[in-house]
């Protein structure tokens, strides 16, 4: 493809993306005079140092959770290495507000715990409180690790160990080795995963809520459904976008200069042999947080799960199940291909222009998704508008709506969401396919579509298969856009959850809960079959 | 090009003949899908119509009917707060309806006064306490609740959620905002914890004895004590010699852009009936709003109450106001 081609289809993708940010981001020129006052003066101020507080604090947890089980589980050998490499990928598949749920249900005064606690004291005691900013914190880091984790540990797989052991035979230490070599060159792939997790933090609402915990998010909401005004939400909606993206060009700029390349199959690391109190230290690591995040929420839900089964469970389950498993197949499969054309223009033509477009594409993972999917609508409703007029005018047919309550508008509108979750996985792993490359491979007589064949897809495929993962779980647990854009009669498991959860019923909402933990199972399982070799 | 043509044309026929299809009503709906599917596969049963719905949050349904406009499928708007009615009402998404039928069977303050939506089941917002801690006498009102006597024993839900935005709302209606706001501020003073997240969670934290009163709907009560029978929990009436107990409605209305308005009309006439009143408010035990109708006998038990008259359209009125105020007050 020629320099234009690429930059046209980048420019194309973004587009996409660009419309409903740009219904949002619209808000901006009309200021709500009724609300702001008030936010600024009684909202906003106690907000920002929560949100502030949030953000930190998971990036801290998901860095030190994802990073150090990446290492441990990539580069050293202990007992149960192999099982814990891929089980501390499933709490990917229970939705943060989930565990959250579980966790202040069994934590809080009233829960299981502290009940016995008490008993067991004779009255009253001290406890921390669950519904706070650490209980936040960690129950968001439990569930948002596996980003971190995923990533990072291709970035370690890939490393090779060349510079290890240079950096061995330069006098550093094992662990000098780790903090000024292992980690710096794996610094986009942590980067990708973190910012996924912070923009998911940032995005959130269902999680925050569970604890009553105030951030940016509420106020949005607030602003929507308390003082009904959606322009006043954007805004605030708006004021996150534009963070958010100078948050990812400081990262880029930081990282401006910086080459990575991919070391060759062969040099495959030795793993570091753990023994004695450090291995189990390893296992017990790993155990502990398996436990915490995946094992005692999904062993709650089985609880619950089991008082409602004969009641709520009927045959419409399988429609839900194959709902879900088909819109999380098919918009991974639409994502992952976008996000690949995206990271390869940037490759191959990485001027501003395409850079700026595959950074704006990626901006739809930080908005709150009950914003977004207003602002996919309006566009769509007006399309569909479009189309009416023309089926009247052409045909004299009236049609009623033709693209809203389709497959057409669904796809494309999770493309809008959650593009970053394709693109941050693909994005890193292309920082492996050096030019360099190409070069050897054109010496070789490979060009053009062979060479992107058989040389960079191969390349690629941790990422590809990283990006695909995560896209079909994160597809499946989507709820708004779901909500929102669903045909008539076409529930998903995520939709069922929030069927039960609107009226405050979460012990009912565990049977789909569970539910959709085993339809995650499916594409995690993929994903380790296939990259799993070591 | 000449296949796309074709294939083009023939879906518009199939879609036009799927819409052409009189007997069928679209339902937008923000009240559940395991609360309404069992009212309208009765409905359907019984009148041979059809009752296509799809579920949401109000603030997306609104939002949904906005974008589509003159296009959109939906004839009638079902929500579970008069607030986001009156929202709908204020958008113009909803349009009068003129029924004999609807002004009988629902009282004239759970219906707007403008007779574009109507309550269809109340959902009472009341006094719940701790039975070893706390004995009836001891209270009286809802304004109370700030009195020093409760000072570390109050416990309240999160003001991010329309029932207390609503009761609020309707406590300005009835005092003035000066005077509420003074009554909120005495509330967060006494409270025993941080607000909670939903009423069950409150009310468990009641029985367990974390505080003394609090303020919930009656049918998270209801479903609560039908699963732990043995709960310390009293339910109490305030404001008895006043403005009387604080109600919200879940409710509907015809939207404006209704194809079928006729049959939109018909189902909502119908859901005010005798007939269907008791499956719309039983199954999540719930208040009839039809007067000539008897609750669940479980709720029923609970004793009867009177009912702040106050027109709930005022809800959504001041519902930002409410919104403000408890900003102010720190309630969170």
């Amino acid at each position: 493809m020629k320099r234009h081609g690429w930059r046209l289809a980048a420019t194309g993708i973004a587009l996409l993306i660009i419309v409903p940010l740009a219904v949002v981001l619209a808000s901006l020129f009309s200021p709500e005079r009724d609300v702001w006052p008030h936010l600024l003066e009684h909202v906003l101020p106690g907000l920002l140092g929560n949100t502030l507080r949030l953000v930190l604090g998971v990036g801290i947890g998901v860095t030190l959770l994802g990073v150090s089980l990446a290492w441990l589980t990539a580069v050293c050998e202990f007992p149960g290495r192999r099982f814990f490499s891929w089980a501390l990928l499933l709490p990917l598949a229970l939705p943060a507000y989930v565990t959250a749920f579980v966790y202040v249900a069994l934590l809080d005064f009233t829960g299981p715990l502290q009940t016995v606690l008490r008993e067991l004291a004779g009255g009253p005691l001290v406890f921390p409180a669950i519904r706070s900013a650490g209980g936040v914190i960690m129950v968001m880091s439990l569930a948002l690790y596996p980003y971190v984790y995923l990533l990072a540990r291709n970035a370690f797989l890939t490393q090779g160990k060349r510079a290890l052991e240079a950096a061995q035979s330069l006098g550093y230490s094992r662990r000098a080795g780790f903090f000024k070599v292992a980690l710096p060159l794996a610094r986009p792939w942590i980067m990708a995963g973190l910012l996924l997790a912070l923009m998911e933090t940032l995005a959130d609402f269902g999680t925050v809520a569970v604890f009553n915990y105030d951030t940016f998010t509420t106020a949005i909401y607030k602003t929507w459904f308390g003082l009904f005004s959606l322009q006043g939400a954007s805004q605030l909606a708006s004021v996150l976008i534009l963070l958010v993206f100078a948050l990812i060009a400081a990262e880029q700029v930081s990282r401006r200069g910086l080459r990575f390349t991919q070391a060759g199959r062969h040099s495959r690391m030795e793993r570091i042999i753990l023994r004695g109190p450090s291995a189990w230290l390893a296992s017990g690591f790993s155990a502990l947080v398996l436990l915490l995040a995946f094992v005692i929420p999904v062993a709650q839900l089985l609880l619950w799960a089991e008082k409602v089964v004969a009641q709520d469970f009927d045959a419409r389950y399988l429609g839900f199940l194959w709902h879900s498993l088909l819109l999380g197949a098919l918009a991974a499969a639409l994502i992952v291909a976008a996000a690949l054309v995206l990271s390869y223009a940037q490759r191959q033509h990485g001027d501003g222009w395409t850079r700026a477009m595959a950074r704006i594409a990626t901006l739809g993972y930080a908005v709150p998704g009950p914003v977004l999917a207003v602002g996919i609508v309006i566009p769509l409703a007006w399309l569909d508008q479009q189309l009416i007029g023309a089926a009247r005018n052409w045909f004299g047919i009236d049609s009623g709506l033709i693209l809203q309550g389709t497959l057409l508008v669904m796809l494309p509108a999770y493309l809008t969401r959650f593009l970053a979750v394709g693109y941050n996985p693909l994005d890193s792993a292309m920082q492996r396919v050096t030019r360099n490359l190409d070069e050897a491979a054109q010496s070789l007589g490979l060009s053009g579509l062979a060479m992107v064949r058989r040389v960079h897809l191969p390349m690629l495929r941790g990422g590809l298969l990283s990006a695909a993962a995560l896209v079909f779980v994160d597809v499946m647990k989507e709820m708004p856009i779901t909500l929102m854009t669903r045909p008539f009669g076409w529930d998903t498991l995520a939709v069922r959850i929030f069927e039960m959860t609107s009226e405050g019923e979460w012990e009912r909402a565990a049977l789909p809960a569970v539910a959709l933990v085993l339809a995650g199972l499916l594409p995690i399982a993929l994903l380790i079959k296939n990259t799993d070799k070591s | 090009m000449r296949i796309l043509k074709i294939l083009f044309v023939g879906a518009l026929v199939s879609l036009a003949a799927a819409s052409a299809c009189a007997a069928e009503v679209v339902v937008y709906s923000a009240r559940n899908e395991q609360l309404i599917k069992p009212l309208f596969d009765a409905y359907s049963k019984e009148s041979g119509v059809q009752v296509k719905f799809i579920t949401d949050k109000e603030g997306a349904l609104l939002q949904r009917l906005r974008a589509e406009g003159q296009n959109t499928p939906a004839e009638l708007l079902l929500t579970v707060d008069a607030g986001n009615l009156w929202e709908a009402a204020r958008e113009g998404l909803l349009k009068p309806v003129a029924s004999q039928t609807l002004n009988a069977n629902v009282p004239a303050h759970l219906r707007d006064p403008g007779s574009q939506w109507f309550g269809l089941s109340v959902r009472a917002r009341t006094i719940f306490f701790n039975q070893q801690k706390v004995k009836p006498a001891d209270l009286s009102t809802y304004e109370d609740l700030g009195s020093a006597k409760w000072k570390g024993r109050l416990c309240l839900r999160t003001s991010k959620k329309v029932y207390n935005q609503s009761l609020v709302a309707m406590m300005i209606a009835e005092h003035g905002e000066a005077k509420a706001e003074q009554v909120v501020k005495s509330w967060v003073a006494n409270l025993a914890t941080e607000p909670f997240p939903d009423d069950t969670k409150m009310l468990e934290a009641i029985a367990a004895g974390q505080c003394d009163a609090g303020i919930a709907n009656t049918y998270y009560f209801g479903r609560l004590m039908e699963k732990k029978a043995g709960l310390a929990l009293g339910i109490f009436w305030p404001n008895q010699q006043g403005s009387g107990v604080h109600v919200n409605v879940s409710g509907a209305g015809v939207v404006r852009h209704a194809r079928h308005e006729k049959e939109a009309v018909a189902l909502l006439e119908w859901l005010s009936s005798a007939r269907a009143q008791n499956l719309f408010a039983d199954v999540n035990l719930e208040y009839p709003v039809n007067p000539a109708v008897k609750a669940d006998p479980l709720v029923a038990a609970w004793g009867g109450f009177r009912q702040n008259p106050l027109n709930v359209a005022r809800a959504g009125e001041l519902q930002a106001a409410a919104v403000k105020l408890m900003d102010r007050a720190g309630y969170r």
